[in-house]
C-alpha cells in the first residue's frame, strides 16, 4: 500500500475541484522564529488588536484554554479546565500514539494540492479534545496568526468531542497588520462521539491579498450534535472550502452557519455538504452572504442516505454595490422516506425596510447599516449565549470596519 | 402646527389626492374617515414624506416649517411619526433594537413594554410573525419612544381583538395627552395661554396646555369608543368633502354611506 507521504506527494499539483488555482510556489515556508508568550497580555498592542477580531480574549476570562501560533510556531497552548486537552500537534503526534487513530483519518491526504501541503509540510496546527463525560462550558479558544509576509501557513487541527462530552471553540484566524500577502492552509479534523456535543466557529479576519484553503471533515457519532459555525466579513483575496459533516450514528445533528461579507476584489467559494447516513439524523445548513462589490458563491449540499432523515437548506444573499452573488443549494434524497427543503433568496434591501426606519428618525445610511446587521443576525440553536454573544461582537466589529 | 394647503399628489402616474386643505392646531386630534381607496393613507404617507407619494402642488408646512420636500428622517426628527397598518418584517431586526434607535434619551424602553404588554416581544424580529393586535401594540410602543409631536394613526384598531382595544385606546389618549372624558375642543384658535404659578392644573388647563397632534384613520369607527377627538374630515375622491364632529359624522356615514355624507358635507 502506498504511504500517505506518496500520496501526498503524488497531489503535489492537483488542482482543487472548485475555487481558483493557487500557485503554492509563491509563498515562502521558511517561518521565522516567535518567542513563546506566557502571559498574553505582553503580546504587543497591534497583534492583540487584530486577534481580538479574530474572537480571541486576550484576558482569557472566560475561557477554558487557548492555542496561538503564529506563521509556523505554537507560541502558547494551554487548558485551565480539567478535562480540556490543547496541544500542539506537532507534540502531540510525538508523544500521543492514539492520535494516529485520528490524524488523516477523515480528510484525505490527495483530495488537491492543498492537503498535500499540508501533508508534506505540516506546520503546526492544534488537538483539542474534552475528555469522556468532561462539559467544558466556557469555550476553548485558538489563533492562528499570520505575521510573515508572503508565507505559506499549513496546519492541521484535531478536535475530539469523546463521548458525553461538551466542547465549545473559538477558532480565529487573523493576519499582522503589514501583511498584505499570504496563504493559509487549514486541515480540520472534528470527531463528535456519542452523545456529545461540540461547537465550533471560526472567525476570519484576513487581508486582501491573502488566499485561504481550509479542508475540514467531521463525523458525529449516535446523539450527537454538532454545530460549525464560519464567520467571514474583512476583504480576502480568495477563500474557498466545502467543509463535510457525516452523521453516522442515530439521532445525530448537525448544523453548519455561515455569514460572509465579500469586498470588491474578494472571491469566497463559501459551502457546507452534510451527509445523513443514519436514522432520525438531522441537518441544517444556513448561510448569510452580502456582497459589497466581491464575487461570492454560496453553496449547500444535504445528501439524504436512509429514510426517516430531514434537512433543511438556507440561503440568503444581499446584494449592495455591485458584485456577484451566486446560491448553488442542492439536495439530494437516495431513499424513500427523507425530507429535505430548501430555501435560496438572492436580492437587495428593500426600500420599504429602509423608509420605516427613516420614518423613526434613522438617516438612510443608519437605516441600511442597521437592516444589515439585522440580516447579519441569526441565531443559532444550541449556542451558549456566550458565544452568540461573540459572534454578534465579531459581526458588530466587522460590520463597522467594512460598511 | 400642521398646515396643508391644495395639496396635490400622484402616485405612479395616478393623481391620488386632488385637493386637500387641512389645519391641525397644537393640542389637536382629527380623525379621517373615507372609503376605501379614497387616498387616506396616501395622506399620511405624504405627510410622513415617503418619496413614492410625488407632490405635484400645494405645500405643507410644519412647526412653521415648509417640509413638502423635506427628507421622511428629517420630518421624523422634526417630530412627525406614524403608526403603519401593515409595516414591513425586518428579518434579525430586534424590536427592542428599532425601539432603542428611535428613543429619546431618557426613555425607560422596559417600563414602555410592560405598560403594551410587550415585553416578550422586545427580542422578537420586529413585524416577523406578528398577528394584527401585535403589530398594532409594536407600532405604538415605537411612537412612545419616538415621543412624536404629530402622531399619524393609520387604522390603529384593525385586525386588534376586544381586550386589546382598551389598550390600544388609551396608549393613543395618552400620546396625545388626551383624556378619554373630554368633549372637543369648540374653538382651538381661541384658547388662551396658559400661565399659572399653580403647579396644579385643572383638567381644562391640561387640555388647553397640550401641544400633541393626531391625526387618525379609522375605517370602523371603533376607536371613537376610546378616543376623544376635536375635529372629523370625510376624504372622498381625493378631496377633504367634509368636515365636522367626529361622532357626527361618523353617524352621518353610518346612517346614509360616504357618498352621500361627502354630498352633505361638501
Amino acid at each position: 500500500m502506498r504511504s500517505l507521504d506518496d500520496k501526498a506527494h503524488e497531489a503535489k499539483d492537483k488542482k482543487a475541484a472548485i475555487g481558483p488555482d493557487i500557485d503554492l510556489n509563491t509563498y515562502s515556508l521558511d517561518s521565522p522564529q516567535h518567542a513563546a508568550v506566557k502571559d498574553l497580555k505582553v503580546m504587543p498592542g497591534a497583534d492583540k488588536e487584530k486577534m481580538a477580531f479574530a474572537g480571541l480574549d486576550i484576558s482569557e476570562e472566560g475561557r477554558s484554554g487557548t492555542y496561538i501560533q503564529k506563521d509556523a510556531i505554537s507560541i502558547h497552548s494551554g487548558s485551565h479546565q480539567d478535562g480540556l486537552e490543547i496541544i500542539p500537534i506537532k507534540k502531540a503526534l510525538k508523544e500521543m500514539d492514539w492520535l494516529k487513530e485520528y490524524y488523516w483519518k477523515l480528510a484525505s491526504v490527495d483530495t488537491d494540492k492543498y492537503t498535500a501541503r499540508a501533508r508534506l509540510d505540516l506546520q503546526n496546527g492544534y488537538v483539542i479534545r474534552a475528555l469522556p463525560g468532561k462539559k467544558i462550558t466556557l469555550p476553548a479558544q485558538a489563533c492562528l496568526y499570520l505575521e510573515k509576509e508572503g508565507f505559506s501557513q499549513n496546519v492541521h487541527n484535531i478536535i475530539i468531542a469523546e463521548e458525553d462530552s461538551e466542547l465549545h471553540i473559538i477558532s480565529g484566524c487573523a493576519s499582522a497588520s503589514h501583511v498584505t500577502r499570504g496563504l493559509h492552509v487549514g486541515i480540520s479534523e472534528f470527531y463528535v462521539k456519542k452523545n456529545a456535543k461540540l461547537s465550533f466557529s471560526m472567525i476570519h479576519h484576513w487581508a486582501e491579498d491573502v488566499v485561504v484553503r481550509p479542508r475540514s471533515v467531521g463525523i458525529v457519532e449516535k446523539g450527537g450534535l454538532f454545530l460549525s459555525n464560519y464567520i467571514s466579513m474583512k476583504p480576502v483575496k480568495s477563500v474557498q472550502m466545502y467543509p463535510t459533516i457525516y452523521l453516522v450514528g442515530k439521532g445525530a445533528v448537525a448544523r453548519s452557519y455561515s455569514l460572509l461579507v465579500g469586498s470588491p476584489g474578494s472571491e469566497l467559494d463559501v459551502g457546507g455538504r452534510i451527509y445523513l447516513k443514519a436514522k432520525d439524523t438531522r441537518a441544517e445548513i444556513v448561510s448569510r452572504a452580502i456582497t459589497n462589490g466581491g464575487n461570492i458563491i454560496s453553496r449547500g449540499d444535504i445528501v439524504a442516505e436512509v429514510p426517516g432523515v430531514r434537512g433543511h437548506l438556507e440561503c440568503h444573499g444581499l446584494i449592495l454595490n455591485g458584485g456577484i452573488m451566486h446560491a448553488i443549494p442542492e439536495l439530494k434524497g437516495m431513499v424513500d422516506g427523507v425530507e429535505l427543503s430548501h430555501e435560496a433568496a438572492v436580492g437587495k434591501i428593500a426600500q420599504e425596510e429602509i423608509l420605516y426606519l427613516m420614518s423613526r428618525g434613522l438617516t438612510e445610511e443608519e437605516a441600511t447599516a442597521t437592516i444589515v446587521r439585522g440580516f447579519l443576525s441569526v441565531d443559532i440553536p444550541d449556542l451558549p449565549a456566550p458565544l452568540q454573544a461573540e459572534i454578534d461582537r465579531a459581526v458588530d466589529l466587522s460590520q463597522k470596519e467594512v460598511m | 402646527m400642521l398646515l396643508i394647503e391644495d395639496l396635490q399628489v400622484k402616485l405612479g402616474n395616478k393623481k391620488i389626492l386632488r385637493h386637500v386643505d387641512l389645519e391641525i392646531l397644537p393640542g389637536e386630534t382629527h380623525i379621517l374617515f373615507g372609503p376605501n381607496g379614497s387616498g387616506k393613507t396616501s395622506l399620511l404617507m405624504t405627510i410622513m414624506g415617503y418619496p413614492q407619494y410625488k407632490v405635484t402642488g400645494g405645500k405643507i408646512t410644519f412647526k412653521g416649517e415648509d417640509i413638502t420636500h423635506m427628507t421622511i428622517d428629517d420630518r421624523a426628527r422634526l417630530g412627525i411619526g406614524m403608526s403603519y397598518q401593515r409595516p414591513p418584517s425586518i428579518q434579525g431586526l430586534k424590536t427592542r433594537r428599532i425601539i432603542e434607535a428611535c428613543s429619546k434619551n431618557g426613555v425607560d424602553i422596559n417600563a414602555l413594554a410592560e405598560r403594551m404588554n410587550f415585553t416578550d416581544f422586545l427580542d422578537r424580529d420586529i413585524n416577523v410573525g406578528f398577528s394584527g393586535g401585535e403589530i398594532k401594540r409594536s407600532e405604538l410602543l415605537q411612537l412612545m419612544a419616538q415621543d412624536a409631536d404629530l402622531a399619524l394613526f393609520d387604522e390603529p384598531e384593525s385586525g386588534v381583538d376586544l381586550e386589546n382595544i382598551s389598550l390600544i385606546g388609551n396608549t393613543i389618549n395618552t400620546l396625545l395627552q388626551r383624556r378619554p372624558d373630554e368633549e372637543p375642543r369648540k374653538d382651538a384658535k381661541q384658547c388662551e395661554t396658559v400661565n399659572t404659578p399653580s403647579p396644579f392644573k385643572t383638567v381644562k388647563k391640561i387640555v388647553e396646555s397640550r401641544l400633541k397632534m393626531g391625526l387618525i384613520i379609522t375605517h370602523t369607527g371603533f376607536i371613537l369608543d376610546y378616543v376623544t377627538a376635536d375635529k372629523g374630515l370625510v376624504l372622498y375622491n381625493g378631496v377633504v368633502a367634509g368636515k365636522g364632529h367626529p361622532l357626527e359624522i361618523f353617524k352621518q356615514i353610518r346612517k346614509v354611506g360616504y357618498k352621500e355624507c361627502a354630498r352633505c358635507a361638501a
